[in-house]
């Protein structure tokens, strides 16, 4: 550990009391505001699916491989299915279960690494261990041979981009503990004789819940990816389930008509999007280091106007991307 | 203040092989534990590899099946396979694939060299486009330009990559003939001596410029998509590490000295900001082992990722074992030499 | 004595749109060769802003009025270029924390010469004779050597030696001096006023010295000025502001100074 790391701690515990003041000025950046209502958009496309869309986005009855036109918006696909249709009601598949990835892995994670950075000693050696060594598998190729042993399916899909997503919530959350542990009020209330576990929850979980949603918010994106990127491979959603990453990848076979890739493709960059505009205006919020409007009139200098403005310096990124110490 | 001095002194005579010793102890204890872990997740799960290698046919009779079980260690008890493995490994073989028979070890060091081209390619394409954006974006922060780069850069953190893929070889190769679609090379074309295993340095140390320009020209779509991705993320990055150097008392020093502009960024700036770009880059290129995967099996390119998927899907175990190794050394590998150009970048640090 | 620099009605304004504010309002200071102009005033007083608008370093939002005449030269709106060739060749500045100041990952040699070799054209090693020359005027320890180092591998008052010789390597008719000793330990700041006499002396300098501590300031100042909330609330000499302070502030600021009588150290 070096002194850097020190001073990140100090710093994880500011932004922790930031996260609770500030949040609220997210919602005026005009990026979170696109991305709430394109978010808002597919949330709605995704429950309203069964009324507004045109056709069963199971039934092969149009003629195959339409193109778009008035017939079918978007065209058909090569069973005659329609193409919106099935977009639509993919938001219903996609978004609920990246959710519940997300949720998931942010649970498990955040209490592994709330309990190893509480705890400390060996409890804390051997779950840090054990973060550092999923963390060492590319996600795409971990996820894969877990969803290729478990079985194709879904489901198998989320749990494996469960295992392998929650290591990055147990480092941020364990980097965060470590800072609040040694705030004063925990200390204190250590010395009223609450027991540890109390502490934990009423003084420490609360103060990192905002770093750590939005990190969650951030993921979602990352979820999304993975789970169309699984049924892409064959490995999640299978036929004839309308899921946008199988979508694209029956499009494969069809590389001519065009629409049948362009569309689900778009509406995965969209949604992600969504999620990365919501989630990067929140960080900005929380992390006043790579937030525009405070720095940027102190980017040349910012040390002349820092007698009463000084920015805290805050060495953590709610990504977690701080925590890979190379000097050891 | 002067007990820090002190420290730094004492550290400066460096024990660079006493380190490497501990590393290489705890990498090898991480190695095992990539193996442990690849080992629970397939063997213990509920597909079977037997019908996967099998056709329908052989799986009727049960001498064949009894014998494929054998072959493969699977009569034997599972922490018996897994020490079976170990040891094997230590021989320096990593066992026999399932799908094709032949040795992984020997598969594998094709199917390694293929990837890593890729990625490095990747890697510096991205650092190149990520450090001039992020650059722009911190010393505009806040303006137009800045805003623009976010964007940008939020966007290629968005795009599905596989799907960014698909609309490449479709516009670039099948529309617009720009550039070759799949595989590492023209099928007209031998491949150069092997020497690397990386194409366009060994058609480079063999002297063929017809080899080199083909190879090279069939890297740039696979490397376009895998880098859109990694400039998303190094750019964001890179742009909060600038600002950050940016407001420091050197930066302000450096221009108190009237040094032009571009010597404050190059000499200054950007040396100030490299440690956390540098420990950022050994992530990124683990977020691109990732994307190879994807972006591979589109583009027909013979890598890892390739192989992964293949392994994957068939649950040959010896396949999946070997590419969790290999995954596993390439991560102890980046981390190694991040630490590495630390102490080269940072006289501060010496590595203990 | 005509003024090498003076600054004459210097306003600056800071901040984003929504919430500007005036940090600096009508400051006027003149600075003589071979003499050393205190700037006192507590932090926030708008003391460093006057120093940074004088390089022009301020930050891209804010903005300077009034006039810093260099010579026969305009140095409010002057455009990037022609600041660089004013920054560390006429003015210099030297910092308050020299492990800040200096470039932690590139050695003093450089350091030292590239700004020489940039604005006086000098070859690489004329220009590491230049600053072997410098670092034995103050008296850094083995020269040579240090040339080849890292800003870590020194003392805290050693490095701000070798910032005093960065500053001083282009021969400027200015420096600015922001706190060249809080930083420091005690024990060290003495050597290095010292330092900074002889050298205003022997180079006739004239030097803005930026300090919120009146030792200091009692100690080398010839003039003194003290800041409040941007604006300049008295000035005079060493001798009138600390035997017959006028204004209640320059008396509140004595008076909270430790051995205000003793500190006359030079």
């Amino acid at each position: 550990m070096n002194a850097a790391t020190s001073v990140g701690r100090t710093a994880d515990a500011k932004l922790a009391r930031r996260s609770r003041r500030r949040l609220p000025a997210a919602w005026r950046s005009p990026l979170a505001v696109i991305g709430l209502t394109i978010a808002a958009a597919w949330f709605l496309a995704a429950i309203l699916a069964p009324w507004i869309a045109p056709h069963d986005p199971l039934a092969q009855d149009l003629p195959r491989l339409t193109p778009p036109g008035e017939a079918a918006v978007l065209g058909t696909d090569a069973l005659g299915r329609d193409v919106l249709s099935r977009l639509l009601h993919g938001a219903g598949v996609t978004i609920p279960l990246a959710g519940m990835l997300v949720l998931c892995a942010m649970v498990l994670g955040t209490l592994i690494g709330a309990v190893g950075g509480y705890v400390g000693g060996w409890v804390d050696e051997i779950l840090g261990r054990l973060t550092d060594l999923f963390m060492a598998f590319p996600t795409v190729i971990l996820a894969m041979v877990i969803a290729a042993s478990l079985g194709p399916s879904l489901f198998n899909a989320v749990l494996a981009g469960i295992i392998v997503t929650w290591p990055i919530y147990a480092r941020v959350t364990r980097s965060l503990v470590l800072g609040l542990r040694s705030q004063n009020y925990v200390i204190a209330s250590r010395m009223l004789g609450y027991s540890s576990w109390r502490s934990l929850g009423t003084d420490i979980l609360p103060n990192i819940m905002g770093p750590v949603l939005v990190l969650a918010s951030l993921e979602i994106g990352t979820a999304i990816l993975l789970l169309t990127g699984l049924s892409f491979l064959g490995l999640g959603a299978q036929p004839p389930t309308p899921e946008w990453g199988s979508m694209i990848s029956g499009a494969m076979q069809n590389i001519d008509a065009w629409w049948l890739g362009v569309f689900p493709g778009l509406a995965i960059l969209t949604i992600v999007m969504a999620f990365n505009f919501v989630g990067d205006s929140l960080r900005d919020v929380l992390d006043p280091l790579s937030s525009a409007e405070r720095q940027g009139a102190g980017a040349a200098a910012p040390a002349v106007s820092s007698d009463d403005s000084a920015a805290d310096p805050v060495t953590t990124r709610v990504d977690g991307t701080d925590d890979q110490e190379a000097t050891r | 203040m002067t007990s820090t001095n002190q420290a730094a002194r004492n550290r400066t005579g460096s024990a660079l092989p006493g380190y490497l010793l501990r590393r290489l102890g705890t990498s090898v204890i991480l190695l095992v534990g990539v193996t442990l872990v690849t080992f629970i997740l397939t063997a213990i799960v509920p597909g079977d590899p037997i019908s996967a290698a099998l056709g329908e046919g052989a799986i009727q009779n049960p001498a064949t099946v009894e014998a494929y079980r054998e072959r493969y260690g699977m009569d034997r008890s599972l922490p018996e396979r897994y020490w079976l493995y170990l040891m094997t490994l230590l021989q320096g073989d990593l066992g026999t694939s399932i799908r094709t028979s032949r040795p992984v070890l020997e598969e594998l060091s094709i199917a390694l060299p293929a990837t890593v081209e890729v990625a490095v390619a990747a890697v510096i394409v991205s650092l190149a486009v990520a450090l001039v954006m992020g650059t722009i974006a911190a010393y505009r922060a806040g303006k137009l330009s800045d805003q623009i780069v976010r964007v940008l850069s939020l966007i290629g953190l968005s795009v599905p990559t596989f799907w960014l893929a698909i609309m490449t070889y479709r516009l670039f190769f099948m529309e617009l003939g720009w550039a070759p679609g799949s595989g590492r090379l023209s099928p007209a074309l031998n491949p150069p001596p092997r020497i690397t295993g990386l194409y366009l340095v060994d058609f480079a140390l063999d002297g063929d410029h017809v080899g080199f320009i083909d190879a090279a020209a069939h890297l740039v779509l696979p490397v376009l998509v895998l880098s859109l991705f990694t400039i998303g993320l190094l750019t964001r990055f890179i742009r909060t590490s600038v600002l950050e150097v940016l407001s420091s008392d050197y930066i302000r020093a450096a221009k108190a000295k009237g040094l032009p502009t571009r010597r404050v960024v190059l000499n200054y700036l950007l040396r100030g900001a490299s440690l956390p770009i540098l420990t950022m880059l050994g992530i990124a290129f683990g977020a691109l082992l990732s994307g190879t995967v994807l972006v591979e099996a589109i583009f027909a390119w013979p890598g890892l990722g390739t192989y992964a998927y293949y392994a994957a899907i068939n649950l040959d175990l010896p396949a999946v074992m070997g590419v969790g190794l290999v995954v596993g050394i390439i991560y102890v590998v980046i981390n190694l030499t991040v630490d590495l150009l630390y102490g080269v970048l940072d006289p501060r640090v010496r590595l203990r | 004595m005509s003024a090498v620099l003076s600054i004459d009605d210097l306003g600056v304004e800071l901040g984003p749109k929504h919430a500007r504010r005036k940090v600096v309002r009508g400051v006027s200071l003149d600075l003589t060769a071979g003499k050393i102009q205190g700037l006192a005033g507590e932090s926030g007083s708008g003391k460093t802003v006057t120093a940074m608008a004088v390089l022009g370093l301020l930050p891209q939002s804010a903005e300077a009025t009034g006039s810093i005449r260099l010579g026969d030269t305009e140095l409010i709106g002057l455009g990037q270029r022609a600041l660089g060739k004013i920054r560390g060749m006429r003015v210099a500045m030297i910092f308050q924390d020299p492990s800040a100041s200096l470039h932690p990952q590139i050695t003093i040699g450089s350091q030292l010469t590239d700004h020489v070799r940039h604005h006086m054209k000098l070859k690489r090693k004329e220009a590491r004779e230049r600053a072997v020359e410098l670092l034995t005027r103050v008296r850094v320890p083995d020269p040579e050597h240090a040339l080849r180092r890292y800003p870590h591998q020194f003392s805290g008052g050693q490095r701000q030696r070798i910032a005093i010789a960065m500053a001083l390597a282009c021969d400027p008719e200015v420096l600015l001096a922001d706190e060249p000793t809080t930083a420091l330990d005690v024990t060290v700041q003495a050597g290095i006023l010292h330092l900074l006499r002889d050298l205003v002396q022997e180079r006739d300098l004239a030097v803005l010295l930026v300090t919120h501590d009146l030792g200091v300031m009692s100690s080398i100042a010839d003039d003194v000025a003290v800041m409040r909330h941007g604006q300049i609330v008295e000035s005079g000499t060493r001798q009138q502001m600390f035997t017959a302070p006028q204004h209640p502030y320059t008396r509140e600021l004595l008076e909270a100074m430790p051995d205000a009588q003793e500190s006359d150290v030079l």
